[in-house]
């Protein structure tokens, strides 16, 4: 067990756990911010995307020992009200079904959208398809990414 | 999931009406034979099978007995009991029903593509009946008749004066007139609807975009512990020995504790359980699967397809009539196992106490839910208090079966409430499967073309259970296959083999449809005919599938040229109530099969959210497509070989086509959306690359094959 450091949502947040315990499991069971899903542990399918200091990354794969100091988002941080422009777009085009594996898919188009605004759908599926939806929304998410883009640009 | 298809659940009972324990007004619908239910004390809330509570505050709250598994029933429900209430949408809440038999005639749930089909009378029904109600009580506060008033937007309007009431303020005093029954209720033509058939926003998405919708994996309860089980990786294995204290000094483990069914690792978060289950030391009795693998499960469907089996459906000659057709056709095809995989791995939470026991969990069934967690806590039912919750995905897996009964019993062990979590490993090792199967068909074209003999010869596992030695689902789509065929012959022979089976989305459709659809591309190509155009034929005394079939083959632009490298393949089925035919455009890229784009077109009968339709077919195309591409559960020593996502890949956007969905304008009666997307995609698909290779596809999935 160890002490980390590390900035959650804004709050700074100290927590002691095994060096290796993966971010996922903290968020939910140390921290209790169930937003964030379990859908593989192997880095596999996305449902357990946050940023870390504005990237996206699997928190089921990412050690702590590897946050210490650093600054984590997850979908409950996104934007306080959830009126961040993804999530606005994700409400207009009413892209979940289950909904299990959205707030990875949000948090990695808000991803996607800090670094390229505009993106065209090959760089949507290229970032996208380490997110998989069992539902089947992979349509509705094209759409509801043109559509946050669009509005990002006003 | 098809078991309760035959069951009418759309009786006529009567409707009872309350006054809720919170006030206002309390609109029930029972089902008939339940009258000790009718008895309950009306106070009583929580044991109400009610469906429409209208509060003094105004809010509507519609209580929903089909659970939300991402097909929309909370909206779509919401809609069918909205229509005739006359509500403002905006005022609308809803909420989960308790378990109750009157919800489901003892199967409380969402199976079949059942949630619509069998609400739709009587979800209007109710909202009608608490409408006549206000507008009665609006007509005795203003002294009129209550013809003089008529109902709007969550209010009654007085049609002499134009004074309006609104229904927060009528409430209670609607609470105490008599019900009116339900057989004096006149039901809205599908002309005048506002809400039905209207493109209507999800009701549950503003929770789904921000991290709050809560499903079991979310539960936290005060004092509880997080546990995982370690189960004999060979289905039907149990526990022979083990050594609890490697896992035991794993940091966070509090407790290595034996359940019936395998040895449960309880810590105070879940990756400590799990590191415990690494550490655990176990000895499994592997059984009777031990020695099981895919090569031995092929040749024993192989070998079961070569001899005669039981006969479910002979018509005309049947197969004596293959003897004097002028040209004789034969194949045989093939389908996997297949795991469900729902984006969410199966995870409940439980807290047993002395004499109570509460539970929390996502299931397409609750009241199974409900009977495994009486079951295993030893407690009468009316001790066990489950709370329903939003399911991540289940597609006929999440029943609430084994991940219910263990958790219940743990928590009972050690007396703290448990969250149990499989992870994906534990999902596709432990789930019950798709069955493999195979299929043997001879068919006979007379001299012009004509289909004059069609037989098919079955093995696969049984889904539903044998009844006479056939498997309902097994011949599902082949017995009752709507081509006109003057002579048909239909048998099955269960294999029998010991892996568990279940219902996977579209059920014994999933695989079957793939078979005939590809088969009767054959013929078509056999008998020298257009695909489609030998379809047409076939089915000029079935319009509705007709009608999907010419709408698919119209928008998809069907014999037009395409850009070099593409190719057209075409299916239809008739499944649970509704009619789908669907048009894929493929292409073979650098030996892959790469499909670009798919049109279809469902008859589902009155749409009641058509966003909710075209959400569900692209959901279904999307669930069969995984499979068609590359979906294979394979088994070696009895234990399945694939562990994880990376190798049972479900599709991902960078190979989603674009779908078009049309819906045929109907004024039938609702057929179910959830699965008759799913069967069609395969064949079709599988015709695309005939047309594109010259190579028929026979077995599933195509990623087994090669293709230049």
């Amino acid at each position: 067990m160890a002490a980390f450091n590390f900035t959650v949502n804004g709050q700074r947040q100290s927590v002691d756990v095994p060096p290796q315990m993966p971010l996922l499991w903290v968020l939910r069971d140390t921290l209790g911010l169930t937003g964030t899903k379990f859908g593989c542990g192997m880095g596999l399918c996305g449902a357990c995307t946050v940023h870390i200091d504005g990237q996206g990354v699997r928190s089921c794969s990412t050690q702590m020992s590897n946050v210490a100091g650093k600054t984590v988002t997850t979908i409950e941080g996104l934007s306080p009200t959830g009126t961040h422009t993804v999530q606005q777009a994700w409400l207009e085009v009413d892209v979940p079904q289950c909904g299990y594996c959205q707030p990875g898919q949000i948090m990695s188009a808000a991803a996607l959208l800090g670094k390229t605004p505009n993106p065209t759908d090959a760089e949507i599926d290229s970032a996208m398809r380490g997110n998989i939806c069992r539902c089947g929304t992979y349509q509705s998410i094209r759409a509801a990414i043109h559509r946050a883009a669009q509005g990002g640009r006003r | 999931m098809s078991a309760i298809e035959n069951v009418k659940l759309n009786r006529r009972g009567f409707l009872k009406i309350s006054t809720a324990a919170a006030g206002g007004l309390l609109v029930g619908f029972y089902m008939p034979g339940k009258g000790e239910l009718a008895a309950q004390s009306a106070n009583t809330i929580k044991n109400l099978n009610a469906f429409v509570h209208i509060g003094t505050d105004d809010l509507v709250t519609f209580i929903i007995h089909k659970p939300e598994n991402g097909q929309g029933t909370t909206t779509s429900l919401s809609q069918l009991l909205a229509e005739e209430l006359e509500v403002d949408w905006k005022k609308i809440r809803w909420e989960y029903a308790p378990i109750n038999p009157v919800y489901g005639a003892g199967l409380q749930g969402t199976v079949g593509s059942q949630a619509i089909r069998s609400t739709y009378t009587p979800l209007r029904q109710a909202g009608a009946a608490a409408r006549e109600m206000l507008i009665q009580a609006a007509a005795q506060q203003w002294g009129i008749d209550k013809a003089q008033c008529r109902a709007e937007n969550s209010t009654v309007i007085n049609t002499v004066t134009n004074a309006k009431l609104s229904y927060g303020s009528l409430a209670d005093a609607a609470s105490k007139l008599p019900a009116p029954a339900a057989n004096t209720i006149q039901l809205k033509p599908a002309t005048a609807f506002k809400v039905v058939g209207k493109p209507t926003k999800r009701l549950d998405t503003p929770e789904k975009i921000t991290g709050k919708a809560e499903f079991a994996l979310d539960v936290v309860r005060p004092g509880m512990l997080y546990a995982v089980v370690a189960r004999c990786p060979v289905t039907g294995g149990s526990v022979d020995s083990f050594d609890p204290t490697a896992a035991r000094a794993v940091p966070g483990v509090k407790h290595v504790v034996q359940i019936p069914e395998g040895i449960a690792i309880v810590a105070d978060n879940t990756w400590a359980a799990m590191e415990g289950r690494k550490a655990l030391v176990v000895q499994w009795n592997e059984g009777e699967n031990a020695s099981l693998n895919t090569a031995s499960i092929r040749e024993i469907l192989s070998k079961a397809i070569a001899t005669p089996g039981n006969v479910a459906k002979r018509q005309g000659e049947g197969e004596a009539a293959l003897a004097t057709a002028a040209k004789q056709v034969e194949a045989v095809y093939e389908a996997p196992y297949l795991a469900h995989a729902p984006m969410e791995p199966f995870t409940c939470v439980a807290d047993v106490k002395g004499d109570s026991c509460e539970v929390w969990v996502g299931s397409q069934l609750p009241s199974v839910a409900n009977g495994n967690a009486i079951q295993a806590s030893g407690l009468p039912a009316n001790k066990i208090n489950l709370h329903t919750l939003y399911m991540g995905g289940g597609f006929g897996s999440r029943g609430g079966g084994a991940y219910v009964t263990e958790t219940v019993g743990i928590s009972k062990a050690l007396g703290v409430p448990i969250k149990v979590t499989y992870t994906r490993e534990d999902d596709l090792s432990t789930d019950r499967f798709r069955p493999a199967s195979y299929m043997r068909f001879k068919a006979g074209l007379d001299s012009s073309g004509k289909l004059t003999a069609w037989t098919a010869r079955v093995s696969c596992s049984s889904f539903a259970g044998l009844q006479n030695g056939l498997d309902r689902e097994g011949v599902a789509g082949i017995s009752d296959i709507l081509y006109n065929i003057p002579n048909i012959q239909v048998e099955y022979r269960e294999p029998g083999i010991k892996i568990p089976t279940n219902y996977w989305r579209s059920v014994g459709h999933s695989q079957n449809t793939f078979f005939t659809e590809s088969f009767i591309d054959e013929l078509a190509i056999a008998a020298g005919k257009d695909p489609v155009e030998f379809r047409r034929e076939l089915l000029a005394d079935q319009p509705r599938l007709l009608g999907a079939l010419n709408l698919a083959a119209e928008k998809a632009g069907w014999g037009k040229p395409l850009p070099a490298g593409r190719a057209m393949g075409v299916a239809a089925v008739n499944c649970f109530g509704s009619f789908n035919a669907q048009i894929a455009e493929v292409s073979i890229v650098q030996g892959k099969v790469r499909v670009h784009r798919v049109v279809s077109a469902v008859d589902c009968g009155q749409a009641i959210n058509p966003a909710g339709v075209e959400q569900q077919m692209q959901s279904a195309i999307v669930y069969g497509l995984s499979a068609a591409l590359r979906g294979n559960i394979t088994f070696e020593k009895g234990r399945v070989q694939q562990t994880n996502f990376h190798q049972y890949e479900p599709l991902r956007i960078d190979e989603m086509p674009v779908i078009e969905t049309y819906i045929v304008p109907s004024t039938n009666n609702p057929g179910g959306m959830g699965e008759v997307g799913t069967p069609a995609i395969a064949p079709a698909v599988g015709n695309a690359i005939f047309k594109a290779t010259g190579k028929r596809v026979r077995r599933m999935p195509f990623s087994l094959e090669t293709f230049v």
